[in-house]
């Protein structure tokens, strides 16, 4: 008898859903026109605001209800540094005002920008303005870089306590497989074993970075909520590291497959050398949108399974949005790992193609990586 | 420009830069204290296993060489012992058929002289016999001669008298 009720309004919620589909689609223009407008009515609820909010970065912390925590904002300007806290930025409505410091400073759409006396935004000044301050993301970065400090100086330091030839315990134990499956899994095929080692410091602490801050993305509360790997400016950083360790330990024979493709017609040279030469900024830039969108993918499709509940204004939603919720939370452990693994992966790959050796017939770089492994 | 207009795909400088100081202090940090000792540690245990399954491998090949060294000595041996009792078969078989030979031989010398002893004994006894028998002879002849001459009759009768009389012993 119970089950029925339920039932009923499981089936009700889905064909809501699936009705609302299309016509979501049909109203996002104009709901996006009115957006503003929307916004102002008391009890109105944009969901792509909201998404937006909670995924991009914040000069405060929000830990619930009307708490946050405030984050220190530095700002170079062109008269010097300017540093003073975030909840100067904000009314106790949260709604932004202009803090006076070297310049007038006011939040628009999360960004600082410099305000004349107007209140209106000083374009040419604001472009001078360079924030280096501790945001949402940064805070969570550096937690990032604590925990991982932590755990794996811990775990290194076991091996000095209890020596070389004794099993692994607790967080060595952890950590042990993981730094092995690195230098298996993805140093050792992908660079060979000649010249492996050299890079795996690198291959380890990049994997590491994005494994803890996938999952500190994936913890709604507060050590975690912050999209750092889902942010563009940290993946781009990263891909501009590898950018530069590929480049580095290139070598002749790389530069030449890349200008002078050995084996070809000479007009098929000429034609190759600027794929090959986009290639070479294509591989980082690939790195960069990869993680950013998956990681980014991940957190819109969490959110907007929330968001149905206060789409429909009913609890009942969540009898279809929670289930779908864990759903893609499960999934989405598994992506935080999966795309660590292929950034560390493709890192690897990258720079065993630079760093190969020039082979009398041509192998793809893996396949080269792979026999000379067969032959030691 | 369309990084303007996402705010998404536009990277803020301060991330940036922090990022590039936390990840390159990661690096430098984990990678002097950690990451180094650690794969010189996990390198150093396996270079240990393998050290010790070689060592393990090398004793018991030591140990199997042993064995066969010490299986070659006890088949050394136990051949050394066979010929030994082979020999000693041989020498007690060779005293035993000595010893036959002799006893036979021994057998046949105290045989032979006793033949000899029996036919000199025999011979004598013989030599003896017919010295007795011609005594008797001649004296039987004497009588009969003696006799004959007085009475022919008394003559038959006596010899043949004698003749009873005469017994070889």
């Amino acid at each position: 008898m119970a089950l029925r009720p339920i039932k009923s309004i499981l089936a009700l919620c889905l064909s809501l859903f699936i009705l609302l589909q299309p016509t979501n689609i049909l109203a996002s223009e104009p709901a996006a026109a009115t957006a503003e407008h929307a916004n102002k009515e008391e009890g109105s609820f944009n969901v792509t605001e909201t998404i937006l909010e909670h995924i991009k970065d914040d000069h405060s912390w929000h830990l619930w209800g009307h708490t946050s925590i405030a984050l220190p904002v530095i700002l170079y300007t062109p008269q010097g540094f300017d540093v003073f806290s975030s909840e100067k930025l904000v009314d106790e409505h949260h709604e932004p005002v202009v803090y006076k410091g070297k310049f007038d400073y006011k939040l628009v759409e999360g960004k600082t920008k410099i305000v004349n006396a107007a209140g209106e935004v000083d374009v040419a000044a604001s472009k001078k303005l360079w924030d280096f301050s501790i945001t949402k993301n940064v805070a969570s970065l550096f937690i990032s870089v604590i925990i991982l400090l932590l755990v794996i100086l811990t775990a290194a330091g076991a091996y000095k306590k209890t020596g070389v030839t004794s099993a692994p315990k607790g967080l060595q134990s952890f950590m042990e497989p993981i730094v092995l499956f690195v230098r298996d899994e993805i140093a050792l095929p992908n660079i060979g074993a000649k010249r492996y080692a050299k890079y795996m410091p690198f291959l380890l602490t990049i994997f590491f970075l994005i494994l803890t801050n996938n999952f500190l993305g994936l913890i709604p509360l507060f050590p975690g909520g912050a999209n750092v790997s889902g942010n563009i400016a940290f993946t781009m950083t990263l891909a501009v590291c590898v950018f530069i360790v590929v480049n580095l330990s290139s070598n002749k024979n790389y530069w030449e497959h890349i200008f002078w493709m050995p084996g070809m017609h000479w007009s098929m040279k000429l034609f190759l050398a600027p794929i090959e030469l986009i290639g070479v900024f294509n591989k980082p830039i690939s790195l960069m949108i990869r993680l950013f969108a998956n990681i980014t993918a991940g957190h819109i499709l969490v959110l907007s399974l929330v968001c149905l509940i206060f789409i429909f204004k009913t609890v009942y939603a969540a009898a279809i949005a929670v289930p779908f919720v864990i759903f893609i939370f499960l999934i989405e452990l598994l992506v935080a790992f999966l795309q660590a693994y292929i950034f560390t992966m493709l890192t690897a790959m990258y720079i065993g193609m630079a760093s190969e050796e020039a082979h009398h017939d041509h192998h793809p770089a893996g396949e080269g990586a792979d026999k000379e492994l067969a032959h030691h | 420009m369309f990084l303007e207009i996402n705010p998404l795909v536009l990277p803020d400088i301060g991330l940036v830069f922090w990022n590039t100081v936390a990840f390159v202090g990661l690096l430098v940090v984990l990678g002097k204290f950690a990451w180094k000792p650690m794969l010189k540690a996990i390198s150093d245990r396996e270079q240990g296993i393998e050290d010790s399954l070689a060592k393990a491998d090398k004793m018991k090949a030591d140990i199997t060489a042993m064995q066969n060294e010490n299986e070659a000595l006890l088949a050394k041996a136990r051949e050394e012992r066979a010929t030994l009792i082979k020999e000693a078969k041989e020498a007690s078989e060779k005293m035993i058929a000595d010893a036959k030979d002799k006893a036979k031989s021994e057998y046949e010398r105290i045989v032979a002289d006793a033949q000899v002893a029996i036919t000199q004994q025999k011979n004598a006894a013989l030599t003896e016999v017919k010295n007795q028998v011609g005594s008797l002879v001649v004296d039987v002849a004497e009588k009969v001669l003696r006799r004959e001459l007085s009475n022919k009759a008394e003559q038959e009768t006596y010899i043949k008298q004698l003749a009873d009389g005469v017994k070889l012993n």
